[in-house]
């Protein structure tokens, strides 16, 4: 089994599974590396993330992530929701094989999709949050096995190469 | 706990009788073959044994039959010693786009060295037209490389037609059957083949243990060079009990071929009924009947072929998938994109291959889990979500 225990847990019992029917905000993402697609719908109350549902189409870590962000942001003030990176989210989830990391991406990404259509519905105009990006945040992307300390030491420069391929 | 292997085209079980065969060869009979004194005669006789076998199974010569390691080792040895051998006569090869990686990758390689490569397209169901090979033959092409039968989607190249067509040129044909060999009748005459890859491990014969036969009179330079084990072939000590094993096997699948692949074809069909029942917009990749016995390869639609292996194995079943998820390098499988299989689809891919402890109560039961599993994996999914909107 390629994964650790967190992330098989949310992946078989994942948390906060549909489609908020009335949402205040939709995010949805498409996978640049593998194709698949993540869809998170927000509620917002006071400020707050009263709500969050997901869909996923992708891997059991895409699935896992989606619920493992689901979790984290849950509650939290939108401010707070959108400091929530792919980093924070592998990190929660104990760490995702090397070749995974991509998916991680996904999770935060289209949450804080989500929370700029529903501050964009708001009109209240705010500074662009810096994206997590559509690449890996690790340095083993090129790798073609497991790694199991990817999480751990994220390195900067392999956007492109993910891109890439 | 239920256990459903599902996925027998990644290892098969060794036969008992196969290891009961080999087992004196690890120990009683562990002298090498080419020693003159007494031990290596026990080894030596089984290695010609195995020999005689093999070639049975493909109503071949002995002394056509090389012992390799693997399916691996035999095509390489074959690609690259026939170019090697040919390439004062010209330097382009045909091949086809669903072949195996180690059919692939050593031609690209061969591409680089500066031979001329042309990668014939198959249809939607994976047949490569004889037509579209005649036409690319040209004066200075030295062999053509398509396989028997397709791992993946398991649909059976005619290659009776195909050989036909190199006969008429006078150009060598080879052909991988690392998946067919033990399934389906593989007489070198009948297919017209001048070479042909099989392994033992694939029909119940050990995990390193594989052969390629190369027909008499054509010309191949060795590959692993060194000793003259193999007529100078292929250097190595043999192993001698893979070897052994690999004959029991080939002995095994001469004698219960038509058998073995009528149950496991029956096998697979209810399999097929059950799930095309349970599962709706479901779809069947490769041939309708132009299959392997034991391959079933199918799409579920709307859903990732990763999450479903996994909820899969956590119902006892395994099976393997061609999404870009699955595969280490996230790169979706080139037979499923060279089908023409849509992007969602081949995300969505489930191989079935049948085998030994395959049994009819099974389909049953992997149908209910699939279903079930599929009806929680949709869900999930913001495509099914899309759908039932009706958009
Ligand atoms: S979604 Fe495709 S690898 Fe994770």
């Amino acid at each position: 089994m390629p994964y650790n225990e967190i992330i098989m847990d949310h992946f078989s019992n994942p948390r906060n599974v549909g489609e908020i029917p009335d949402a205040d905000g939709v995010g949805e993402v498409g996978n640049p590396v593998c194709g698949d697609m993540m869809k998170f719908t927000i509620k917002v109350k006071d400020d707050r993330l009263e709500d969050v549902k997901f869909l996923t189409f992708g891997c059991g870590a895409a699935i896992a992530v989606s619920s493992m962000v689901s979790e984290l942001a849950k509650g939290k003030t939108l401010d707070e929701a959108m400091q929530i990176t792919n980093k924070d989210v592998a990190a929660a989830l104990g760490g995702l094989p090397g070749n995974k990391m991509h998916c991680s991406n996904l999770g935060a990404d289209a949450l804080h999709k989500a929370i700029e259509d529903y501050r964009k519905r708001q009109a209240v105009p705010v500074a662009k949050t810096e994206e997590s990006g559509g690449g890996c945040c690790c340095s083993f992307c090129d790798d073609d096995f497991d790694c199991p300390v990817s999480s751990a030491s994220p390195g900067p420069t392999c956007e492109a190469k993910v891109q890439e391929k | 706990m239920v256990k459903i292997n599902l996925d027998y085209g990644a290892a098969t079980p060794v036969d008992p009788a196969v290891l009961q065969a080999m087992y004196p060869y690890f120990t009683e009979h562990y002298g090498n073959p080419h020693s003159l004194h007494d031990l290596g005669e026990q080894p030596r006789q089984a290695v010609a044994a195995a020999r005689e076998k093999v070639a049975a199974l493909l109503g071949a010569k002995a002394e056509e039959i090389i012992f390799t390691s693997c399916a691996s080792e035999a095509n390489n040895t074959a690609l690259k010693g026939l170019a090697a051998a040919s390439k004062s006569k010209g330097k382009h090869i045909i091949t086809c786009a669903i072949e195996h990686h180690s059919v692939l990758n050593p031609l690209r390689t061969l591409e680089k060295a500066g031979f001329k490569l042309t990668i014939l397209p198959v249809d939607r169901y994976g047949l490569v037209d004889p037509e579209q090979l005649r036409q690319a033959i040209t004066g200075e092409t030295i062999f053509i490389s398509i396989q028997a039968a397709n791992p993946e989607i398991g649909t059976l190249q005619p290659l009776p037609l195909l050989t036909a067509v190199a006969q008429e040129k006078g150009i060598p044909f080879h052909t991988d059957a690392t998946s067919a060999a033990g399934f389906i009748p593989l007489k070198v005459e009948e297919l017209g083949v001048d070479l042909l890859t099989l392994a033992g491990d694939q029909f119940y014969g050990p995990k390193g243990s594989g052969a390629l036969y190369v027909r008499r009179g054509t010309r191949l330079l060795p590959l692993l060079e060194g000793g003259i084990q193999e007529k100078g072939r292929r250097a190595g000590t043999e192993n001698v009990p893979a070897i052994v094993g690999l004959g029991e096997a080939a002995v095994l699948a001469r004698e219960k071929m038509a058998a073995r692949s009528s149950s496991l074809a029956a096998l697979r069909d209810a399999l097929k009924e059950k799930i095309f029942a349970a599962v709706p917009h479901l779809h069947l990749n490769g041939h309708p009947h132009l299959r392997l016995p034991h391959n079933l390869h199918v799409s579920v639609e709307f859903v990732e072929g990763e999450a479903l292996l996994l909820r899969l194995n956590m119902a006892g079943i395994y099976v393997s998938s061609g999404s870009t998820c699955t595969s280490q390098a996230l790169k979706s499988s080139h037979v499923l994109q060279a089908i023409g299989l849509a992007p969602e689809l081949a995300q969505g891919s489930l191989l079935f291959t049948l085998g030994p402890e395959s049994k009819a109560e099974d389909a049953p039961y992997v149908a209910e889990q699939l279903s079930r599993i599929t009806a929680l994996l949709r869900q999930m999914s913001p495509l099914y979500h899309k759908y039932s909107k009706g958009g």
